[in-house]
């Protein structure tokens, strides 16, 4: 049945594709045909279904089994460079933009075997908690109806939750992989700074940018890191260090490792139903025999404050080169300068533009100091106080968001009030650590809760560990109704 | 502190991004209210803390000085908005 090939895990496609019991093209097909009906979710931005299905029947003519991904289809966010296929970064201003070259991240997954299903959306060059700022449209949520699936990389986490692609990946730059995850019920990992090359990904932010898996397990998860985590001497951040074979080394016994519970992360007006879900986490860390330490990270109330100085500068030097001339949207005008504050102006969404101003005005002439400079400096504190926690603990358990899904329009006239949805994932990509979210709950209103695990510098191999374990212990189950389908 | 609709000119200059007045309007209220939560970082002393560049605590490689890349100038100029065949064109700059 074509509707069960698509209701399989990755790991068990792998193992059905490599003990023969299916094709590549049997499974290329079930999605395609599945993403074809479920055009509501607005989850593709590029859909490349004609190429996936010939590249699936040549898989299937010469089938290399001992590949990691072997012919199985993938769609990935619109935000990786794709070889001949256009990537827009969810913007008009990239609308036509067809890429000469691929990104080191979605390379390595073709290398072992994965076939390119098409181009999700994501919030316009990532910058978004919704998927709102798209130009491309809003995305729903699989859960319900009219429903945010987080963002950035939320046609990510839709395509996931929705069973339109066996797994993904995603970029995050304050919480876009971790905050959607936790939105749809489904485990997503922002890998430690340095861990997956950033070549060929549309740059928002250059010190936060991490690329990261999106999947429906923490198994699956641990497979496709350990596929796009490589050195990479394209990236000049790019870490040689040794890399785990996280999905062979995958183990539930985590006995004796110390988890820390950060006090600071208990926000003032934080719902009850997310306190009750933490505790809950703890319990189930017990249950896995972790020891619990209260631990203290000061500076966590100055983490967003601190991004919303750092991201926008960065923003704003790596947006300066959509300028109209060599590829993208151009305006006309009536002179050079005419035409490059047209185009920008017409063709950055409102949130994008926002962000630059910001980030020009912190950079600005006898503003760098009192607002740069001071957000660097205190950037150093947030990661102190990490790196004081490590001494005590292996690793930090707290929620992944403040709040479940929220309907579409719901923030989007509020700009500090969405951002404040970053709250628990900001500080991770301040520090530059890895950190994991899993689904460990419901709501009252039925719509899933996620818990994050943050880890040391390049011990991704360790929080993968407890949130396998843990992922028992919760038993979460996504409920998902089809209802998009008629 | 407030962001006034000469300042938000003055950064659409810097931004070459174009503002009408009703944009610019809109910007200052985002920009203040964000900039309002931005100060909070003012309630700590940094003055002897070191600034944080990068997380991560590497020296640049370098590597030899090598082409790899083919030549794409065709691909490269088709993603341009306005072509004439080999070159990039843009709004008369010199009279």
């Amino acid at each position: 049945m074509m509707s069960d090939i698509t209701k399989q895990s990755l790991s068990e496609l792998v193992e059905n594709i490599k003990s023969k019991k299916l094709s590549s093209s049997e499974v290329t097909k079930a999605f395609v045909e599945r993403s074809e009906k479920s055009k509501e979710l607005n989850t593709y931005i590029t859909e490349d279904y004609a190429n996936a299905l010939n590249k699936a029947k040549k898989f299937d003519e010469k089938p290399n089994l001992d590949l990691k991904l072997p012919g199985i289809p993938m769609a990935v966010k619109d935000l990786f460079c794709t070889k001949d296929l256009r990537t827009t970064a969810g913007s008009k201003i990239l609308n036509n933009f067809v890429p000469t070259y691929e990104s080191t991240v979605t390379q390595n997954i073709w290398n072992e075997g994965a076939i390119l299903m098409g181009k999700l959306n994501c919030d316009e060059f990532a910058m978004g908690s919704s998927n709102e700022t798209s130009f491309f449209g809003n995305v729903q949520n699989p859960i319900d109806k009219n429903l945010v699936p987080g963002g950035s990389s939320g046609g990510s986490s839709s395509a996931v939750a929705a069973q339109l692609t066996p797994i993904t990946i995603g970029t995050d730059t304050g919480g876009s992989i971790r905050q959607p995850a936790s939105f749809t019920g489904t485990v997503g990992l922002k890998p430690t700074y340095g861990s997956c090359s950033r070549y060929g990904i549309v740059a928002f932010a250059s010190s936060l940018d991490q690329a990261g898996p999106m999947a429906q397990n923490v198994k699956d998860c641990a497979l496709l890191q350990e596929v796009i985590s490589t050195y990479d001497e394209k990236d000049s951040t790019s870490i040689d260090f040794k890399r785990n074979e996280y999905s062979k080394e995958l183990t539930k016994d985590i006995k004796g490792k110390k988890i820390g519970i950060p006090k600071e992360y208990r926000v003032d007006g934080m719902p009850k139903e997310i306190e009750d879900l933490w505790k809950k986490g703890i319990e189930y860390a017990k249950d896995c025999g972790a020891e619990i330490i209260d631990i203290s990270l000061p500076h966590t109330n100055y983490a967003l404050p601190t991004y919303y100085i750092v991201a926008p500068a960065e923003a704003s030097s790596n947006l300066a080169r959509y300028d109209g001339v060599k590829y993208g949207f151009r305006a006309e005008g009536e002179n050079l300068i005419d035409m490059y504050e047209k185009t920008r102006s017409e063709g950055f969404g409102a949130e994008v533009q926002r962000r630059i101003m910001i980030g020009t005005y912190v950079l600005s002439s006898g503003y760098y100091d009192a607002y740069y400079l001071k957000a660097q400096k205190v950037r150093k504190l947030i990661k102190n106080d990490f790196d004081d926690a490590y001494k005590k603990v292996d690793a930090i358990l707290t929620p992944s968001t403040p709040s479940s899904a929220f309907k579409i329009g719901e923030k989007t006239n509020d700009p500090v009030s969405m951002y404040l949805n970053d709250i628990f994932t900001v500080p991770v990509n301040l520090a530059g650590l890895p950190g994991i979210s899993i689904p460990a709950g419901h709501d009252a209103k039925g719509y899933p809760l996620g818990l994050q695990i943050i880890g040391k510098a390049f011990d991704e191999q360790n929080i993968l560990n407890i949130a396998y374990a843990m992922e028992e212990k919760i038993n979460f189950k996504n409920n998902i109704i089809d209802w998009w389908i008629k | 502190m407030s962001i006034d609709l000469k300042t938000i000119k003055h950064i659409s200059k810097l931004s070459r991004i174009s503002v009408d007045e009703k944009k610019a309007e809109k910007l200052a209220g985002d920009l203040n209210s964000i900039f309002d939560f931005i100060e909070k970082l003012n309630e700590l002393k940094t003055d002897n803390v070191e600034p944080l560049t990068s997380v991560a605590e590497t020296t640049l490689k370098l590597r030899s000085d090598e082409v790899k890349s083919k030549n794409l100038r065709d691909q490269v100029i088709k993603n341009s908005p306005k072509e004439n065949e080999d070159y990039f064109v843009v709004p008369k700059v010199i009279e």
